[in-house]
């Protein structure tokens, strides 16, 4: 609708949280921030990255919801759960390949990004990438980004088996056609054990 | 959206609940409410309609048509006439000696032509065997529920007049 389309280009990100604070000041979900934002690697790098729902074609945060809770509209945004039939089971949690819903415990419900609904179903750009200013979190057109970025947008995901297309795109290098992420890369294994992350 | 569920693989639960709203197969408060304030304004714009009409309507008016003379017909005796137009057949009865009945012919049933029966005094459809009266053209008996409209006589010097079809839709 409208024409334009959501990319997050975390390479871009400098770490202000200007999103984070902005998906706060929502009223409808006042004081909760629907951006995930991740510090890559903490004790090596000052990356960071800000990304929000990635939408799913065939989203498996509902495919798992035993409530019927979330749903697909039909301009491609996967919503946040409804707050009459969330259970507060975290299937959707564990299940979703990006880890983008949260249970927000006070609420007993899951709660993630809806892509601002109220705003981008009447036109307007979702409240982060009005904040983002390196826009790595870019609301535009396809034209405007092909026109403003070296890297391609990607909306083809692998996850092992399961293939994953989505309406937000990823800015990849490129000569990328697809991202594959294999989880067994990240299990450990040996000596070097992962050290039990505390958030 | 569609009510008859084609054969699928799909367990009939993700049908039913589908994740994609497009898909649902309930209706929702939404659909419903949208259902009542179109059907609503559907009503309105009906209602309207039929008030212009009737606004609009003036009453038929009835051509005057000599049918008969007063002699040409037995008491007893029976004449099929056409009224108000040709596709419209009538028929005449001469009760007694000074006294004509007409009605429409077309039983207020399904259309078939009534006929006069003598010994019974009353105007049979062979079809259904309806009677009707031949007095004032009510049900006697049978299927019919509406009396056969009549149609409206006058004497005009040695012949009789038709001046209009009473209880007929125009």
């Amino acid at each position: 609708m409208f024409g334009m389309e959501f990319y997050v280009d975390p390479s871009r990100c400098i770490g202000c949280q200007s999103c984070l604070k902005a998906c706060e000041e929502c009223d409808t979900h006042r004081g909760v921030s629907m951006i995930n934002f991740d510090f890559v690697d903490r004790e090596q790098t000052i990356a960071t990255a800000a990304y929000v729902c990635w939408h799913c074609d065939n989203p498996t945060c509902a495919q798992v919801c035993p409530a019927d809770a979330i749903k697909k509209y039909e301009d491609g945004i996967v919503g946040s759960s409804l707050k009459p039939r969330c259970i507060a089971c975290s299937n959707c949690v564990l299940a979703c390949p990006f880890g983008i819903p949260k249970l927000v415990p006070q609420y007993e419900q899951m709660m993630k990004c809806d892509m601002c609904y109220d705003r981008t179903s009447v036109g307007k750009r979702p409240m982060c990438a009005t904040v983002c200013p390196s826009q790595a979190l870019a609301y535009v057109t396809p034209e405007t980004i092909a026109s403003a970025r070296r890297e391609k947008p990607v909306n083809t995901f692998w996850f092992g088996n399961q293939k994953i297309t989505t309406k937000v795109y990823m800015m990849a290098p490129a000569d990328t056609a697809e991202i594959a992420i294999d989880v067994a890369d990240y299990v450990w294994e040996g000596d070097h054990e992962l050290v039990p992350q505390t958030f | 959206m569609s009510w008859f569920r084609r054969p699928s693989n799909t367990p009939l639960w993700r049908d039913e609940f589908s994740v994609y709203t497009a898909d649902e197969r309930y209706v929702n408060r939404r659909q419903f409410t949208k259902f009542l304030t179109l059907t609503s304004f559907g009503m309105v714009a009906g209602n309207l309609w039929i008030l212009a009409k009737s606004a609009l309507r003036r009453p038929p008016s009835f051509p005057r048509v000599a049918v008969a003379t007063l002699e040409e017909i037995p008491v007893g005796g029976v004449k099929v006439f056409n009224y108000p137009s040709a596709e419209d057949p009538c028929i005449l009865v001469r009760t007694t000696a000074d006294s004509y009945v007409a009605y429409s012919q077309k039983c207020t049933h399904l259309s078939c032509a009534v006929y006069y029966e003598k010994e019974q005094n009353r105007l049979e459809c062979p079809c259904h065997q309806g009677f009707f009266s031949i007095a004032d053209g009510s049900v006697l008996q049978g299927p019919p529920r509406r009396p056969l409209p009549r149609v409206e006589l006058q004497k005009d010097g040695d012949r009789l007049v038709a001046i209009r079809t009473e209880g007929a839709s125009a």
